[in-house]
């Protein structure tokens, strides 16, 4: 079988940061009209080899070709105009501007020089809408949770190139985990753009740490290892396993541990109290309790409350209605001081905004709730603190293992887990995790729900958030189902529970 | 999958969007609607305490645009650095450098100032293009570098003389003179620049590309770089705009005044600050409109004219008056930016 010439050849791809080589002679191919993953653990040098490839780094060796001619770009806006559009690993959009300039900016419809705001609108409503996603266009980009965000950085990268004949047209669409923060729905959604881009021949270059996500889109994959090529294979050549095996340069068995886990049968006494909390515009009010040592998950679709719900408890949110009872005290929710004095933890779905410091580093980062809880009169003696830090860098694998790195050069999965470090180090007695997963590899995300399942052995309660049922379902002790910002169910978790019976649960939007 | 099946979808409109109190709370006009209310309010005070004395007359409302101009226009300039995220320190000395300069031109060498007009700005833009350029290309704090603006203007000024330069050219004095009747006043040539600078600079905020683009670099460097804006030259140019500005303050101060000072318009740049931030821009960037810093401008004069009228206050209450509405802004900014991240 003669293969096509490719649309984009990377070869011996070299790029070295202070101290870590990131990439060392990495080679990829991608042809038109193809969906390609690209695949590794967490610093594996994915994000880093799609920031050289467009411009966002400079380039330490190889060479790029596109179309058959050698090419290196400076910047992402002469990528975009040789018709690769790309969409980085986190939000890059910006949050004071409206959803349709986000998906506009820069190539707006204008007339002799004056933008055509109207027609701006129109068009990003349509464009929004051919996703499925159904929201005003015109309101702040920050006022949206973050999967819409993602969606919306998603519109425009499949809007860029064709406005006003500028531009070649998109040739190659580059997705750095776009699929993160999705549901299910939305992701269906996405793959079926993916697919109609295809068909008019467009490459794209996808990236997920959700394995099935690539064994149902993906024609092809390359898989790098700390910064090597390890191989590249059409993905009906290589099953699963073959595949974990290549990431992860060993066997995994680790993975089947965790589904013969128990779950810690026997609850302790009851830990948190919610009554009749609520909020106009976040969460209708609903009772919760949460037992010591009990893991709560949480299902429902995007924009169903989840986070909200979450916020409620914690006093981000101020509720309307309703008292929050901890450890038979009754708290005044006015702001999260409160939950946080009671031993309650927050760990944000936003690590970008909400979470991390990205010019401090790993270790600065990781003490900073810690202290926070002690007061800065009392610093935390300085050997305890190492030992600290360098037992949850252990635990969580965080790479590199390095105290003293700075977190913003971290690769996205391991700023994940260093926001999990900073929450799971202050011990609270109710941790609560908005999608603690995300962006994390399958190595490491096995890890960290066994870490999950040991605390609540140890007697922490958890409230656990996550896009994925079968997580929630591995994990949980009790399932609270939330539908339109209600929460219509809570679960008893039980062989009878599969990820089915919650869908029927959320799509009824009662308790059968 | 329009029926009810288990991807329904929930409705979305309701759910998605945020409630009509939190657009309210979180509608990026709302600071300017209260600058705007002050100003007005403002105005009837003074209208009820000093209508004796001729506060109602139309032609005292018209003052504050001739009396502060050339403000507006500096502080115009600023707006858009403010926007970009940046920040303006040089203002006030190429206020200072520009009447200097001006003044040398005509009087010293004999200049027409019809010549000199187009030399002025062009420094002006120039010594912005270069604060910009190293901003930008050495990725120093632009507090750091328009610092060193604001010294080297004003250095400058000595260069060109240690006294003040009175200017007594015909021609200068008879566009200082010129008035343009409207209704019952009327406006000086500086007032009117003005208020031309004013539409121009809402023309191409909000109705060109560069103008958003100014408010993406505001909003995020960092995302508006890997959505493939031009952010460098967006920062340069903000930068040009607003040292264009200055020269063009500067010309309008020199004709307010008619003359050249090396210590003109010292400390400047902070009332050109004060303003923009009273007129509801956030000084982290990303969000405000130039016709807040109109009414911030328009606020700062009235309280001028307010306290000439009372006659027993000193000029210093001005100060304090400011500094007073510089706090309550800057935490009404907070309370707001707080409100919105939730
Ligand atoms: N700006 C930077 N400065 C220094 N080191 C960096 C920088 N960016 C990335 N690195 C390092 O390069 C390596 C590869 O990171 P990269 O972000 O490409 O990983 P990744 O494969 O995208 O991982 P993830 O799945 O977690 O997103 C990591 O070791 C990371 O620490
Ligand atoms: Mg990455």
């Amino acid at each position: 079988m003669a293969e096509p010439q490719p649309v984009l050849e990377m070869t011996g791809i070299v790029k070295e940061f202070p101290g870590v080589r990131a990439l060392s002679g990495v080679d990829f191919r991608l042809f038109p009209g193809e969906i390609h993953a690209l695949l590794g653990e967490n610093g594996a040098g994915k994000s880093t080899l799609i920031k050289v490839l467009t411009g966002v780094h400079s380039l330490d060796g190889g060479t790029i070709t596109l179309s058959g001619t050698s090419v290196r770009f400076d910047s992402p806006s002469q990528t975009q105009q040789a018709g690769i559009s790309t969409v980085y690993q986190e939000v890059n959009l910006c949050p004071n501007l409206s959803v349709a300039e986000n998906i506009f900016i820069g190539r707006e419809p204008t007339r002799f020089g004056r933008i055509q705001w109207k027609r701006l609108r129109r068009e990003a409503a349509e464009l929004v809408d051919r996703l499925g996603l159904d929201i005003d266009v015109t309101a702040p980009l920050s006022s949206y949770p973050l999967a819409v965000q993602q969606l919306v950085a998603i519109v425009r990268s499949v809007g860029t190139g064709d406005a006003d004949g500028q531009g070649a047209g998109t040739k190659v669409l580059i997705l750095d985990e776009p699929t993160s923060s999705l549901d299910r729905d939305e992701v269906l959604e996405l793959f079926a753009l993916m697919r109609r881009l295809k068909d008019q021949g467009v490459a794209i270059l996808f990236v997920s740490h959700f394995l099935d996500q690539i064994y149902e889109i993906c024609d092809r994959m390359t898989v790098l290892r700390n910064g090597t090529l390890v191989g590249e294979h059409m993905v009906s050549e290589l099953d699963q396993v073959g595949l974990i095996q290549l990431m992860i340069g060993k066997a995994l068995d680790q993975l089947e541990e965790l589904h013969d886990h128990q779950l810690r049968s026997d609850v302790g006494e009851s830990l948190l109290q919610a009554d009749g909390v609520g909020r106009v515009g976040g969460v209708a009010p609903f009772d919760l309790e949460i037992k010591k040592g009990e893991v709560i998950g949480l299902a429902g679709l995007l924009g169903s409350g989840r986070t909200e719900l979450a916020r409620l408890l914690f006093g981000a949110d101020q509720p309307d209605s309703g008292t929050v009872t901890i450890g038979g005290k009754q708290v005044s929710m006015s702001a999260p001081n409160d939950a946080i004095s009671e031993g309650v933890a927050f760990c944000s779905e936003n690590r970008k905004t909400e979470g991390l410091v990205p010019d401090l580093t790993v270790r600065e980062n990781i003490i900073l709730a810690l202290q926070a809880s002690r007061g800065w009169t009392r610093p935390i003696p300085v050997a305890q603190r190492d030992e600290l830090v360098a037992k949850y860098i252990k635990a969580l694998d965080i790479r590199p293992a390095n105290p003293e790195a700075r977190v913003g050069q971290l690769s996205g999965g391991n700023q994940q887990k260093v926001l999990l470090a900073r929450w799971l180090i202050t011990q609270p007695k109710l941790l609560i995790l908005d999608e603690p997963t995300r962006g994390i590899d399958i190595g490491a995300k096995a890890e960290i729900q066994k870490l999950v399942v040991s605390l609540s052995e140890d007697g922490m309660a958890v409230l656990y958030i996550a896009a994925e049922l079968e997580e929630v379902l591995r994990l949980s002790h009790t399932i609270g189902v939330l539908r339109d910002r209600k929460l219509v169910a809570q679960l008893a978790n039980g062989p009878e529970i599969t990820p089915t019976r919650i869908l029927e649960t959320i799509a009824s939007g009662e308790h059968q | 999958m329009s029926t009810t099946t288990t991807t329904k979808r929930p409705p979305a409109a309701e759910s998605r969007t945020p409630s009509k109190a939190a657009q309210l709370l979180g509608d990026r006009r709302l600071p300017v609607l209260v600058t705007a209310g002050l100003f007005l309010a403002m105005y009837v005070v003074g209208l009820s305490r000093y209508q004796n004395y001729g506060f109602g007359e139309a032609q005292v409302f018209m003052n504050l645009f001739i009396d502060n101009g050339y403000l507006l226009v500096a502080a115009v300039g600023v707006t858009f650095v403010i926007l970009s995220g940046g920040i303006d320190l040089s203002v006030g000395s190429v206020i200072g450098f520009t009447t200097m300069f001006t003044a040398w031109l005509v009087e010293r060498q004999g200049l027409p100032i019809l010549v000199v007009i187009p030399m002025a700005l062009a420094v002006g833009a120039f010594g912005g293009f270069l604060m910009g350029y190293v901003i930008h290309n050495f990725e120093i704090q632009p507090f750091i570098v328009t610092l060193a603006g604001l010294f080297l203007f004003r250095g400058l000024c000595l260069v060109i003389s240690k006294e003040s330069i009175s200017i007594g050219d015909s021609s200068v004095s008879s566009m200082a003179g010129a008035q343009v009747s409207l209704g019952a006043g009327f406006l000086s040539i500086g007032a009117i620049v003005a208020l031309v600078v004013l539409a121009v600079a809402f023309y191409v905020l909000h109705y060109t590309r560069f103008g958003r683009r100014v408010y993406a670099v505001g909003g995020n460097e960092q995302s508006a770089m890997l959505m493939g804006l031009p952010q460098g030259g967006t920062k340069i140019a903000v930068y040009t705009i607003s040292g264009f500005c200055s020269a063009l303050a500067g010309l309008l101060f020199t004709l307010y005044i008619q003359s050249g000072d090396p210590l003109h318009a010292t400390g400047m740049e902070l009332d050109a600050i004060a303003a923009v931030v009273i007129g509801g821009t956030l000084l982290t960037g990303g969000s405000g409109y130039v016709i807040g810093t109109l009414f911030g401008v328009l606020v700062l004069g009235l309280i001028k004219s307010l306290i000439q009228f009372e006659g027993t206050l000193s000029s210093w209450w001005t100060k304090i008056a400011t500094g007073v509405l510089l706090c309550a802004f800057i935490l009404i900014q907070r309370a707001m930016t707080a409100r919105r991240k939730t």
